[in-house]
């Protein structure tokens, strides 16, 4: 297991600093149902973390807790060093969490950039009347926004879709789109549920280009679900195993892939 | 460059020349003209490039303080005079300006295809043994980075777009703007160097190098004078009386001769304002916004939007269906005389006029041409109807012909003699001449001044005299003056009975159907004509959506039977077009596939300006091109094709082979 209070150097080169974000043991029941059972695990800055595990075994329930949409009967949620209290999901956003969507959660009659400027919500402080009047802070304000919506457009090259309304796009397009949504909050931690599920080869690999490209380019620290072990492998730089609410398993991409437990409830056993 | 030719015991390269006006007077060189017009011009834009959803403007003194600032850089990097500095990248300001640096510090730019393989890449970089090279992006640095092993010259590289290159080794790699502050940095210092290595610039000293694209074999340097380049840019803008207000849309390659001359040459001569397009994808649109005065574009793009313009009209409620017939019918009839000024009835005109406010007028503005002063076409035949269609809304489109080695003019069509069957009159400056085998000839002052490294092509092209041949097959028509080009000299050949065989004539004529991208023609030497198609996918595809026909690849649907029914009827009408031209009967097709797979730039089939490589097609399908000489209805075949990042696949097909009905021609009965 890795240190877990200093931070290390990846093997590409990266500085992985200390931890953002620690799950203490989390319990979650919904009725008598236990989704997650004593789960504990660490987020770090800088890192792309993942959580796997096959259908069912409460990822996406892990991922909400942090999000802090479901609020856990047991355990702690530490964000920046200290407990953080249970939370409406607009108050975690303003904390610096942004999401993706399993099911891509668009306003689909709305052009990309419009919806891409709804993630710079969280930074607006003029109000209504102020933006129905449209004179002095609420204008110069819109301007800093779209200038940063504009980077992000400008990143994950969806120029050419700007004015297009969403319900117009391809799915590959709309989760990219929900992606740049994310990151105009400047999120200090990013949560992408399953950023590529039903996707083909070839976008699959665009958006792991653009994962790597947001963590490298912008520091953030991003943590993910996701089904595609190739991706997981490839993406992460460590992994946490979830398999019927409890954690199988956790570290790097390799000390997973050779975890025997991990290898017997995901992978599947081996019959020779 | 002089001294070259004359260690090869060439001479004709002076006396070539003077054969031509001196123009002593006015800016002798590339940089010379931004100095002129950074005073004359000094606050009217220069170039604009869409950037965060902004069209960011620099105007002309601004543009030479960032070119010299760059040009101050290359210098503190040591690039000497002589050196080759390779520029590969989308259309972008930056990248302009990095050649006009390059040429300040007495360098030659030689621009490269941006969508070429390393492989490619290599070649090039490798034959003019590049030491810098400035690239777009990561994708770009990554090519040059793979195959530096392969070039013992390169020394440094500069990149433009930073992103995903922070971690990358920057000992021999540079960011485009660090370079340009270092510049700024070691102003006082290097300024009086690169002064003295532009004021050494003169008419006849190497201004650009560009690569010929390769039809045959490998590509060719062609080395242009600053003669050949303002020489050409002057008398072009005069032609069409370009001016300082004009605006163009630079997106087509830069390597390409004519970019360079459009967004480089013609530019920096007139003044006018250059803009780069946001990302190639977003072309369109920036069209629409920017609205040129001035606009190229191949046939191939023209096409394209008249094909999506009848897509989408299909799409259109029947009222507007109805009002968008009934005026381009009126457009047709009357359109291309009122553009040229011949007289037209009033009540015609009246007619056009209420049609150009409900119908030509919004079309024209989403299609960005509303304010198309001078548009060209050239590097294919374009389709009478197509041609017809852009000029009776009113687009001044004309025609001309041209190469790299003439510093793109030939001949171009002069305003109201504009047709679509000819190419045009010989530019100012240009002669013409046909040789006895049909092949046509020029000379001119825009002639290149070789090819680099490469005398035996160069004497092939060029005579002691200044001719240089075309390798295009033409004759000029008497009464009009007008060139016309038949095909390529080396693709005329005969058929088994004596009669001539044209076939890029006849894949012209079945290219005009919107439903076929590309057709190959073979019978050089047979008996009987035979062809390779390629549907278009967008037309075939938009069908099919409209007849319920479910389709999976490019692959299914070509092989539809209503689809080869279709093309079928295509060839039986050209055919029967072919058969009333008593010169050219014997080239109907007789029988004909459709390919399995689109011709592709990357698997060598065509070249990357998408023309037919004739040869590399017919030795990669000989198992197709014997089926069709054979009598099987089938014929199975497996093809290699190679993926965008160089990885390999193969896709088998049986192909169907079927035959078209020729045409009785010349008294004789044709083969069925």
């Amino acid at each position: 297991m890795l240190d877990q209070t200093e931070g290390y150097i990846t093997e590409d080169g990266r500085k992985i600093g200390g931890v953002l974000m620690e799950m203490k043991n989390i319990t979650l029941r919904f009725g008598g149902v236990e989704a997650i059972k004593d789960i504990s695990f660490d987020i770090r800055e800088g890192e792309i973390r993942a959580i796997i595990g096959p259908n069912g075994a409460g990822k996406s329930s892990m991922l909400n807790v942090i999000s802090g949409f479901y609020i856990p009967q047991e355990g702690e949620v530490w964000y920046q060093g200290s407990p953080r209290p249970p939370m409406k999901p607009y108050q975690v956003a303003r904390q610096g969490i942004a999401r993706t969507f399993q099911n891509i959660a668009l306003f689909e009659g709305m052009s990309v950039l419009d919806n891409v400027m709804t993630g710079r919500l969280t930074h607006m402080k003029t109000g209504m009347l102020g933006q129905a009047i449209w004179r002095g802070k609420a204008e110069a304000e819109e301007t800093e926004n779209r200038e940063i919506a504009e980077k992000i457009i400008d990143f994950l090259e969806i120029q050419a879709i700007r004015k297009t309304p969403v319900a117009r796009l391809p799915y590959g397009l709309k989760k990219r789109v929900e992606l740049a949504r994310a990151l105009v909050a400047e999120p200090s931690l990013l949560l992408l549920d399953e950023p590529m599920a039903g996707m083909n080869v070839e976008e699959k690999e665009d958006m792991s280009r653009f994962v790597l490209d947001v963590n490298d380019e912008f520091g953030t620290t991003i943590a993910l679900i996701e089904h595609d072990m190739g991706v997981v492998m490839d993406l992460s730089d460590r992994v946490v195993v979830m398999d019927y609410g409890k954690k199988i398993g956790d570290g790097t991409p390799d000390e997973v892939r050779n975890n025997q437990s991990v290898i017997d409830a995901y992978l599947g056993v081996s019959h020779d | 460059m002089a001294a070259i030719c004359r260690e090869n015991g060439i001479v004709w390269e002076d006396k070539n020349l003077s054969t031509h006006v001196e123009r002593a007077e006015g800016p002798q060189s590339v940089p010379a003209l931004l100095h002129r017009n950074a005073v004359i011009f000094a606050d009217a834009p220069a170039y604009r490039e869409k950037e965060y959803g902004i069209w960011q403007s620099w105007t002309w003194a601004e543009t030479l303080e960032e070119v010299e600032a760059l040009a101050l850089g290359l210098a503190d990097l040591g690039v000497q005079e002589g050196d080759f500095v390779a520029i590969i990248g989308r259309n972008r300001p930056r990248l302009y300006w990095s050649m006009i640096s390059a040429q300040m510090v007495g360098a030659i730019p030689v621009p490269l295809y941006q969508d070429a393989v390393a492989e490619e890449m290599a070649y090039v970089l490798g034959h003019c043994g590049a030491k810098f090279v400035i690239a777009g992006d990561q994708e770009q640095v990554d090519k040059v980075i793979e195959i530096k092993d392969q070039l013992p010259d390169f020394e440094q590289m500069l990149y433009l777009d930073p992103r995903g290159l922070r971690k990358y080794d920057h000992s021999r790699l540079h960011q485009y703007s660090h370079v340009q502050d270092a510049g700024r940095a070691k102003r006082d210092e290097l300024l009086p160097v690169i002064t003295a290595r532009q004021e050494k610039l003169h008419y006849d000293s190497t201004c650009v190098m560009l690569y010929t694209s390769g039809t045959t074999g490998r590509p060719k340097g062609v080395v242009l004078s600053n003669r050949n380049v303002i020489e050409t840019s002057r008398s072009s803008s005069e032609f069409d009386d370009l001016r300082q207000t004009d605006s163009i849309l630079a997106y087509l390659p830069m390597a390409w001769v004519g970019d360079f001359i459009f967004s480089v040459g013609q530019a920096l001569w007139t003044g006018f304002c250059t803009n780069c397009p946001e990302s190639a994808d977003t072309m369109h649109t920036d069209l629409r916004e920017i609205g040129p005065t001035y606009y190229f574009a191949p046939p191939r793009v023209f096409e394209t939007q008249l094909t999506n313009v009848m897509i989408r009209m299909e799409d259109a409620g029947r009222f507007k269906k109805w009002l968008f017939d009934v005026f381009m019918a009126h457009a047709r009839k009357v359109g291309p005389d009122i553009l040229d000024g011949n007289p037209v009835s009033q009540w015609d005109r009246f007619k056009y006029n209420i049609g150009e406010l409900m119908i030509y007028g919004p079309l024209k503005n989403t299609l960005g041409f509303s304010r198309i002063r001078v548009g060209y076409t050239a590097g294919e035949a374009i389709g009478p109807e197509i041609f017809d269609f852009y000029r009776s809304l009113g687009i001044n489109l004309k025609q001309l012909y041209g190469q790299t080695e003439a510093t793109v003019f030939i001949t171009a069509q002069p305003d109201g003699e504009v047709r679509s069957d000819t190419v045009g009159v010989s530019c100012p400056g240009v002669e013409l001449k046909i040789e006895k085998n049909g092949e046509v000839f020029y000379r001119s002052p825009g002639v290149f001044v070789e090819y680099y490294k490469n005398p035996e092509s160069t004497a092939d092209t060029k005579d002691a005299e200044g001719w240089v041949a075309t390798g295009d097959a033409g004759f000029i028509e008497e009464d009009t003056g007008h060139l016309r080009i038949i095909d390529r000299a080396k693709d005329v050949g005969q058929m088994a009975d004596g009669s001539l065989f044209a076939p890029k004539y006849v894949e012209n004529k079945l290219k005009f159907f919107p439903n076929i991208l590309e057709a190959v023609v073979f019978g050089n030497g047979k008996d009987e004509c035979t062809a390779f198609i390629n549907i278009d996918l967008t037309a075939v595809g938009n069908w099919a959506e409209r007849n319920n026909i479910g389709y999976a690849s490019y692959q299914e649907l070509a092989r539809h039977p209503q689809v080869m029914d279709t093309i079928q009827s295509h060839v039986e009408e050209v055919n029967a077009s072919i058969a009333e031209d008593e010169m050219l009967s014997g080239c109907q097709v007789h029988r004909f596939v459709v390919l399995h797979k689109e011709l592709d730039a990357d698997d060598g089939e065509l070249t990357r300006t998408r023309k037919v490589r004739r040869r590399i097609i017919e030795e990669k399908y000989d198992d197709i091109i014997a089926a069709l000489y054979g009598d099987s209805p089938t014929v199975d075949t497996t093809t290699e094709v190679t993926y965008e990042d160089g990885r390999k696949g193969s896709i088998s097909a049986t192909l169907e082979v079927r035959a078209a009905k020729t045409l009785q021609a010349r008294g004789k009965m044709a083969a069925e």
